[in-house]
């Protein structure tokens, strides 16, 4: 997938991959984070 | 060094599928959905059927929580036949029981019995072990019905049902606070309620040891419960009013907020109290959070199962000096989760589990069981949300391969010999590795097991005040290792 240029929501989960770590994976994929929402889902 | 030990824990379940539609998904969802009532009514457990569900029975003690490995899944479908509502930690409480506990933990006349209920609930409590006649005194003679009908069509009181009928309700504690409803006040009276159970087993199961109430110094409440009004919304203390129905006369205490976390922080923070020598023993207690029953009904309707949310959960942790009998909480190898640290998995492993082995030299093999959040994947699954204790051992066992101290191949056997299966119920703070504490304890005095590392994690972002999480963990010691 290539995320250069787009803007991306990210849903992050806390025992998952919470929101944080994938929004800096998707700014150095060249991605724009438009929003982050962290959830718990238990 | 000598490190303050873990001297008593209990646990307690109440079975309460009458209050599921007040847990929070429901009580939305019922909202616009009025006809999902009788759904969740035809969907509710027996309270036979919740007293023989396999990890209720762990969570008690009546079985280890390994040998859930050894069962036939799905649990629900196979029951314990040799299941007990007595444990060596506690008990399952049925549903009329526990409304008699609300009452009599309630020092407001907020919580009203049916008249022709109560005589019934007196005589169980009568029977109960734990209730003495004037802790019965408190129940009082309960109201007629029609004033209770009253209260809940005219004055804001919440029904409180039992097999079909309406047995009392729930009155609301100001006019026009909306932090004073009988649904917020339920919710209070319901944690404070449940530690209580928890904190009184603590003291009926460790009475021949010396464990006595009146030797507590200091109570501190894990739980995630808001209490207070419109002006001090979440202040809290209900450590002091859970310390003052259990017979604490000497203890005063406080409430530690940390989301699901607060048990990890509560118990360190209590051992260093112990430690410093300020306090000889505290108290660290959790009620159940009504907040969370049902939450997941859809996913159990959707796959024609019970509604498994049906349970209110406490615990009570007892943390004293240093002794030769109990294990002890090493206050030298402490896990946090800094705010320096980033939300990935790998650096939150860093924090909580590689760090405090470094502090000792340790191995990620050198600690014999990993306590992680350990939610019950039979309830978490069916909705979507994956088994949470497994996704930790993975990222534990990744952690040991980054460590060159575990086979890249055998990341998935690591949760067979280093883990557990999740066997609580989705009960929050309730359910962040600390349901463990009980079995290692015992096994660490059998001596079958040596050391134990309990991990807690908490959501705070949930609050919207950071997009923090949090983390904290310890190191358990059997007392020869």
């Amino acid at each position: 997938m290539k995320l250069a240029g787009k803007k991306v929501i990210v849903l992050g989960e806390r025992d998952g991959v919470q929101g944080t770590a994938l929004s800096e994976c998707v700014k150095a994929a060249g991605g724009e984070v438009v929003l982050t929402v962290n959830q718990c889902f238990v | 060094m000598n490190f303050p030990v873990i001297k008593a824990v209990s646990y307690a379940l109440a079975h309460t599928p009458d209050l599921v539609p007040y847990g929070s998904k429901p009580e939305r969802e019922l909202r616009k959905e009025p006809a999902l009532y009788e759904r969740l009514v035809a969907h509710s457990r027996t309270f036979d059927q919740a007293c023989a569900y396999p990890p209720h029975q762990a969570f008690i003690g009546h079985t280890s929580p390994e040998a859930l490995w050894e069962k036939e899944t799905p649990w629900w479908r196979h029951p314990d036949v040799a299941a007990k509502r007595w444990g060596p930690y506690g008990e399952i409480m049925p549903e009329a029981e526990f409304y008699g506990l609300l009452r009599f933990s309630d020092d407001f006349d907020l919580v009203w019995l049916d008249e022709a209920f109560l005589p019934a609930v007196r005589q169980q409590l009568r029977a109960h072990p734990l209730f003495r006649t004037e802790d019965l005194d408190r129940l009082g003679d309960g109201h007629a019905l029609d004033r209770i009908q009253s209260k809940i069509a005219h004055e804001g009181a919440l029904p409180l049902r039992h097999q079909d009928r309406i047995v009392g309700c729930v009155c609301r504690g100001h006019d026009e606070d909306p932090f004073l409803t009988a649904n917020i006040l339920l919710e209070n009276v319901a944690c404070k309620a449940t530690g209580i159970l928890a904190i009184r087993w603590l003291f009926e199961h460790h009475r021949e040891e010396g464990v006595r109430p009146e030797a507590i110094d200091y109570v501190i409440n894990a739980g995630e419960e808001a209490v207070g009004d419109r002006y001090q919304r979440g202040a809290g203390n209900l450590a002091k009013a859970m310390a003052e129905r259990s017979g604490c006369v000497n203890s005063t205490g406080g409430d530690v907020k940390a989301f699901c976390c607060g048990p990890i922080h509560s118990l360190i923070i209590a051992a260093g109290l112990v430690h410093a020598g300020i306090f000889e023993h505290v108290l660290v207690v959790g009620g159940g959070a009504l907040a969370k029953l049902g939450m997941k009904f859809r996913g159990h309707l959707k796959h024609d199962m019970p509604i498994m949310e049906d349970v209110l959960a406490s615990f009570a942790i007892l943390v004293g000096p240093p002794d030769d009998r109990n294990p002890r909480i090493r206050l030298d190898a402490i896990g946090k989760h800094d705010v320096r640290y980033s939300g990935s998995a790998q650096s939150i492993a860093q924090a909580l589990i590689a760090n405090p082995l470094d502090a000792l030299g340790r191995k990620i093999t050198d600690i014999d069981r990993y306590a992680v959040e350990l939610h019950n994947p039979e309830i978490t699954e069916p909705a979507g949300s994956g088994n949470v204790p497994r996704y930790n051992y993975r990222t534990i066992a990744s952690l040991g391969v980054m460590r060159g101290e575990w086979p890249r191949q055998a990341i998935a056997e690591f949760e067979r010999s280093h883990g557990l299966p999740g066997f609580s119920p989705t009960q929050g703070h309730v359910a962040s590795a600390v349901p463990y504490l009980g079995h290692a304890r015992d096994a660490m005095r059998r001596g079958d097991l040596r050391t134990a590392m309990f991990i807690g994690k908490g959501s705070l972002f949930l609050g919207k005040m950071t997009n923090l999480s949090d983390g904290m963990s310890f190191i358990l010691e059997a007392p020869k290792a």
